[in-house]
């Protein structure tokens, strides 16, 4: 690097650039939390919905599945499963309650996790939930996710 | 070694190594479910397979981060360790809270340890890279702080230089940037904006801190240039990374429910972060080339060109390769995403900690300067197999990827996610061979510890080009 060009000059623009671009990372994110309301889905987010959160963390259920593309990529993605299930949340539940216990030899499946009946509709809601959340160009592309 | 108190590193090394090798045993592990879906299940579900594999990374790389800071700190500030006892305490409390958290998720169903660990008061666990309960979380901010500080006052009462106050700003930077692992809101779209200000706030933002400030040392000790122009270059690498990399969040801000104009500032600014990661390669080559001296530590020197090359290749170009939004709109969440995160992570953060122990270990075992050569020439091959493993194993997943986007995500009739699964099991095939070499280049890694250990160490050949010119 040229000799005009000094170590302090080096060190002003890493200060300097970096607490600019952060005060601007605060701005854009002031900014999506005044945009939040009108995407998130929360009118639907009720007490049933929070638990069914708890249901999906507790079972580590981001280890294979995505939710808005995030997660693993060995199962399928959950962000919009209930509209894939045909807008149903029992199709769901019958779904994660059908898991064979020990598998199905050769292939992938779902651990049975012996859902009591209230954990079930509550995991069902949040999915619900979740695919009413307004992503940018209604991602995913399609259905399959 | 000038100070004794840079041995505790040592430790760290060392442990650093073993969870490596348990992070790759469970990687293969999940590797051939990709494939034979029903290996170890129900015993091993892929997804307890998965925490301990990304677990494993993240506890081990902070291993080497920290071993790394105490044998570079107490050089640079030339003065003993503040504390060496506290560094071997936390050690031991960081290792065992480690070890139990992964015997945790392997001898009991997730959802009793979450019950177990009393998760419901303070909520934090299941969401990806945080499994950890929320106790062992607490304990990783108190090894946390009592690191810093045993670091920060070490480095205050000493001689104060660019490389060591890089450090500590990105050591800061990751131990602040964690406590938002303890927000987790019933709010789906805030959680996960908050989670990547844990998430990308440490790969793409103060660990590249961590990165330059460990090259930067190592290339001040094996290249003999001047101070001066390394920490020139290390002040503006990591202005880049910071000035890109902050807005360049918004990459991850495209689809998860954030507004639109992030579409914009993170297709821009994260277009931009490979920028840093160019000038580091040119960095560590220049630096080389303009050498005063040639050090007898090869393997070290290969470790430090290495990490240049393969963090720009990894984080800089398969980074680039998605990160537009009209692209990710396709790829994003498919195994375009993991072909990046395998080669960024190898390239930008396991190889800087094999650099920085391949230069410190070699002194902190009573050598001079470097290994012998016998155990050197090892050390390299298994440098050449495991980058080349993981070449392999990130075009097999992009592969794997193009198909996966093309089949489900891109073409008139997508097909459902498991049907393409299959479809593509050729490349799931391919990269778990790959993964197998890279276990070997790994085994050869440790054997090279225990190699030509009573040769004769490697000197430092003299130029002499002068003399005969």
């Amino acid at each position: 690097m040229s000799e005009t060009f000094t170590k302090s000059m080096a060190r002003n623009i890493f200060y300097g650039g970096s607490v600019f671009f952060f005060l601007l990372f605060l701005a854009l994110t002031f900014a999506s939390h005044q945009d939040f309301p009108s995407r998130d889905n929360h009118e639907a987010l009720t007490e049933t919905v929070a638990k069914g959160k708890r249901v999906w963390e507790t079972h580590d259920c981001i280890g294979c599945h995505t939710l808005l593309g995030e997660g693993a990529y060995f199962a399928p993605e959950l962000g919009n499963v209930y509209k894939r299930f045909g807008n149903s949340t029992e199709a769901i539940k019958a779904f994660i309650k059908s898991r064979p216990v020990d598998g199905v030899p050769g292939r992938r499946s779902m651990p049975q996790f012996n859902l009591s009946d209230e954990e079930l509709e509550q995991v069902a809601q949040f999915l619900k939930y979740a695919s009413g959340i307004k992503t940018a160009n209604n991602w995913p592309p399609n259905i399959k996710g | 070694m000038k100070y004794k108190s840079q041995s505790v590193a040592k430790l760290y090394f060392i442990a650093a190594i073993a969870l490596f090798v348990g992070q790759i045993l469970f990687g293969l592990v999940m590797g051939l479910q990709y494939v034979v879906g029903d290996f170890l299940f129900p015993e091993i579900p892929f997804n307890v397979a998965r925490m301990v594999h990304t677990n494993l990374l993240i506890v081990w790389l902070l291993f080497g981060f920290m071993g790394s800071a105490y044998y570079l700190v107490p050089e640079e500030a030339e003065r003993e360790l503040v504390a060496p006892w506290l560094a071997k305490l936390m050690f031991w409390i960081f290792l065992i809270a480690g070890a139990a958290t992964v015997a945790g998720y392997l001898l009991v169903p997730y959802a009793k340890l979450a019950e177990l660990t009393m998760d419901d008061l303070l909520p934090t666990m299941g969401r990806e890279f945080l499994e950890q309960p929320t106790i062992t979380k607490l304990g990783i901010v108190v090894v946390a702080l009592s690191f810093l500080f045993s670091i920060g006052i070490t480095i205050l009462k000493g001689r104060k230089t660019v490389v060591t106050l890089v450090l500590l700003i990105g050591l800061t930077g990751l131990a602040v940037f964690f406590l938002f692992a303890f927000y987790n809101p019933e709010n789906l779209v805030l959680d996960k904006y908050y989670w990547w200000w844990v998430v990308h706030l440490w790969v793409e933002g103060v660990w590249e801190l961590i990165l330059g400030a460990i090259l930067a040392f190592i290339l001040i000790k094996t290249t003999g240039v001047d101070r001066e122009v390394i920490e020139k270059w290390l002040y503006v690498i990591i202005a880049m990374t910071l000035i890109t990399g902050l807005i360049g969040t918004g990459h991850h801000y495209y689809w998860i429910g954030t507004p639109d104009f992030w579409q914009w500032w993170g297709s821009i600014f994260s277009a931009m972060e490979p920028i840093p990661f160019f000038m580091m390669t040119i960095f560590a080559f220049n630096m080389v080339n303009r050498r005063r001296r040639n050090h007898p530590n090869k393997a070290a020197v290969l470790w430090a060109l290495g990490t240049a090359v393969m963090a720009f290749l990894g984080a800089g170009v398969w980074g680039f390769l998605h990160t537009l939004s009209p692209v990710n709109y396709y790829t994003h969440g498919t195994q375009i995403t993991a072909a990046h995160g395998h080669m960024a992570f190898y390239g930008a953060y396991v190889m800087i900690v094999l650099a920085m122990v391949s230069y410190a270990m070699p002194m902190m075992r009573g050598r001079k300067a470097a290994n012998s050569p016998r155990s050197q020439v090892v050390e390299m091959w298994s440098f050449w197999l495991m980058t080349v493993s993981m070449v392999f194993i990130t075009l097999f997943l992009t592969g794997a990827g193009i198909l996966q986007t093309y089949l489900q995500r891109y073409s008139d009739q997508p097909i459902d996610f498991m049907t393409v699964q299959d479809k593509i099991s050729l490349f799931y095939w391919l990269r778990e061979i790959a993964g197998v070499v890279f276990l070997i280049g790994l085994v050869l890694y440790v054997v090279s510890f225990f190699i030509g250990t009573d040769d004769p160490e490697a000197v430092e050949k003299i130029e002499v080009d002068a003399e005969t010119a």
